[in-house]
């Protein structure tokens, strides 16, 4: 258990930082600390996904000169994984972003609690 | 390979190619090419039905024509195409309900980015349904996700951007964990594919290898899929999101957009998973209770609230809930149910929230129920709908509500070592919806003396014929549901 752990040392990181930012997105009051939260859970994915697909001493599979045989390269699916990740982990955060914003003209706190409150003294 | 193999793939593409074109088009136009699609896709969704029935099963189909391992697959049958042509009906029928009420709701200036938002939504609804490929399903996650944060929000007040603030927090908790999920998955078979992925994993748990990794996986997956379709205790988003919006919006998002997510937890746990290994792994004991907590829970705050479109919201908390326990009884039959249940409360949930809106409007636009006494005098049509809906929900024969109820004491039956709480909980939940359900209904029977204005069907005769075919379709689940059950039985069969 103990010497497994020490091997994947890279993947144990991302599942920490996966729970750090899982934590954060959830308990934090205040927007902005969320959203940096669902950054880091985000990016605690794309760790694990190219801590997996890296396979030491192989490289990137970009033919450079001539194809050299199946062993040279690394499978290249986890890094395209983590391209699209990052995609929609960057639209998503663009629209929290916004949505930050726009709360925040309205009620002048990035708190959620305190514009909840704010809505119940609106009564509406 | 028929022709029709190709509708899958066209209907996803084609909404999501009006989508796009709708972002340069005025209103109008916008408005007409998002129904034409819905009705093109309703369209091929039912030939495509026709045809697998025909064929009695299911069929894959490459994406660029790039086999098993490399390429992206479709799979449709069955079940998959009844879906869809569901899906499209609801879809289409909550969004004629909504008309008049988005132009007073939502700036005209923003109605085209509506129905792009829509598009974008039923594509990945379609999506979702169709896919065989696990990652293109967490994409398609995404970008439901999104647009149905753009359908709560474009209804511009603080009540929605904080309902749409919450609603994309829970949704990206639920997200992540589906994606760490699906990647140790991917780590676990070296797959993508369901199929793939279903071969690898009967051979891991053959070998008897890796048991506590595919556990944590199942787990992470199922509770990130729960989260997203609001199962008790995820719920805290939900009454402010249906609440608030856009009446259409609220009808979408409870009966469509919820619906896409379980419907995908059932395809992974048939297709990726394998039933039987889920059944041995306890997961959907868990589902079962939170389930069952979902139903008394979201019956009890139900009749706690005071105002009628939260109580509606709540009471999705609690349809959520059944289908859920049907998921967790383990059986083919249990599930059987939850699909009906799926396709039930899809149609009585949009009906509620569509009729509701009628008897507000008359009440001066208040929800209160105070307010709402006699609002059946002053619009027929909704309050009839309103009843009719009400009646499905607490489970009176003829309509919908009373087969899922019957499906699912029926499946209780089958699984000794559950039969008792989920048969006490559907019959305290039963009397518990007929608390509030009935309540409203007599309360919107009482007559008053008001001065707020009648409105007849004549005035309103788009939102009148979205009632009475609502209203149709409700009593034909309810009256004809055998072939249905069959239809399901079968896809189900096919599924894995």
């Amino acid at each position: 258990m103990g010497a497994n752990l020490f091997a994947n040392y890279g993947e144990a990181v991302a599942v920490i930082l996966f729970g750090i930012g899982f934590s954060n997105l959830l308990l934090q009051k205040n927007l902005i600390k969320k959203i940096i939260g669902l950054n880091i859970m985000d990016t605690a994915v794309y760790l694990f996904l190219a801590e997996k697909g890296y396979i030491e001493g192989r490289m990137a599979p970009i033919v450079v000169d001539g194809i050299q045989s199946v062993d040279a390269y690394i499978n290249p699916i986890p890094s395209g994984l983590v391209l699209t990740g990052i995609v929609v982990s960057v639209s998503v955060t663009a629209l929290m972003l916004s949505l930050t914003i726009r709360l925040y003209r309205r009620y002048h706190t990035l708190d959620l609690d305190e514009i909840s409150t704010q809505l119940k003294k609106e009564g509406r | 390979m028929a022709f029709v193999q190709n509708f899958p793939f066209f209907s996803i593409v084609l909404s999501m190619f009006a989508g796009t074109v709708s972002s340069v088009l005025p209103q109008k136009p916008a408005k007409y090419l998002n129904t034409a699609v819905i009705c093109i896709v309703g369209t091929m969704s039912a030939v495509l039905l026709g045809f697998t029935l025909q064929t009695g099963e299911s069929f894959t189909y490459m994406m660029g024509h790039f086999p098993a391992p490399w390429g992206n697959e479709i799979r449709a049958g069955v079940l998959e195409a009844a879906m869809a042509l569901f899906f499209c009906i609801i879809m289409l029928l909550s969004l004629l309900g909504g008309r008049k009420k988005l132009l007073g709701e939502v700036e005209i200036t923003k109605h085209n980015l509506y129905y792009i938002l829509i598009n974008l939504l039923l594509s990945s609804l379609l999506a979702l349904i169709y896919t065989n490929d696990l990652f293109t399903a967490y994409v398609f996650v995404e970008i439901n996700t999104i647009s149905a944060c753009g359908l709560i929000m474009i209804r511009e007040n603080g009540r929605t951007i904080e309902a749409a603030v919450r609603y994309m927090i829970m949704s990206l908790l639920g997200s992540g964990l589906l994606l760490i999920g699906i990647c140790m998955l991917y780590d676990l078979t070296g797959h993508l594919l369901m199929s793939n992925i279903r071969e690898a994993v009967a051979q891991i748990v053959a070998e008897g290898t890796y048991s506590m990794p595919l556990l944590v996986t199942i787990a992470l997956i199922s509770v990130g899929l729960a989260i997203k379709s609001a199962l008790f205790p995820f719920h805290s988003w939900l009454p402010d999101a249906y609440g608030y919006s856009t009446v259409s919006s609220a009808a979408i998002l409870s009966s469509l957009v919820s619906k896409g997510y379980v419907f995908l937890l059932i395809k992974i746990f048939y297709r990726v998973i394998g039933f039987s290994i889920i059944r041995e792994s306890k997961i959907i004991d868990v589902l079962f209770l939170f389930g069952l907590a979902g139903i008394i829970f979201g019956s009890l705050s139900a009749i706690k609230e005071n105002d009628i479109r939260r109580m509606i919201a709540f009471s999705s908390v609690a349809q959520i809930g059944y289908i859920y326990m049907g998921i967790g009884l383990g059986t083919d039959v249990g599930m059987i149910a939850s699909v009906f249940h799926i396709i039930a409360h899809a149609a009585t949930k949009s009906l509620l929230f569509v009729a509701a809106i009628g008897l507000t409007d008359v009440s001066g636009g208040s929800r209160k129920f105070i307010d709402l006494t006699g609002a059946a005098y002053r619009n027929k049509v909704a309050g009839v709908a309103f009843t009719v809906g009400s009646l499905s929900m607490v489970g009176v024969p003829v309509f919908a509500g009373f087969i899922s109820k019957f499906l699912f004491a029926n499946a209780a039956v089958y699984n000794s070592g559950k039969m008792l709480p989920a048969l006490v909980v559907l019959s305290i939940s039963t009397i518990l919806n007929a608390i509030y359900f009935m309540k409203t209904v007599i309360r919107i029977y009482t007559p008053a003396k008001t001065d707020y204005p009648c409105i007849t069907w004549k005035q309103e005769k788009l939102y009148a014929v979205t009632m009475v075919l609502f209203m149709i379709l409700n009593i034909i689940l309810g009256m004809g549901s055998q072939p249905i059950v069959d239809l399901i039985q079968q896809g189900l069969s096919t599924f894995a």
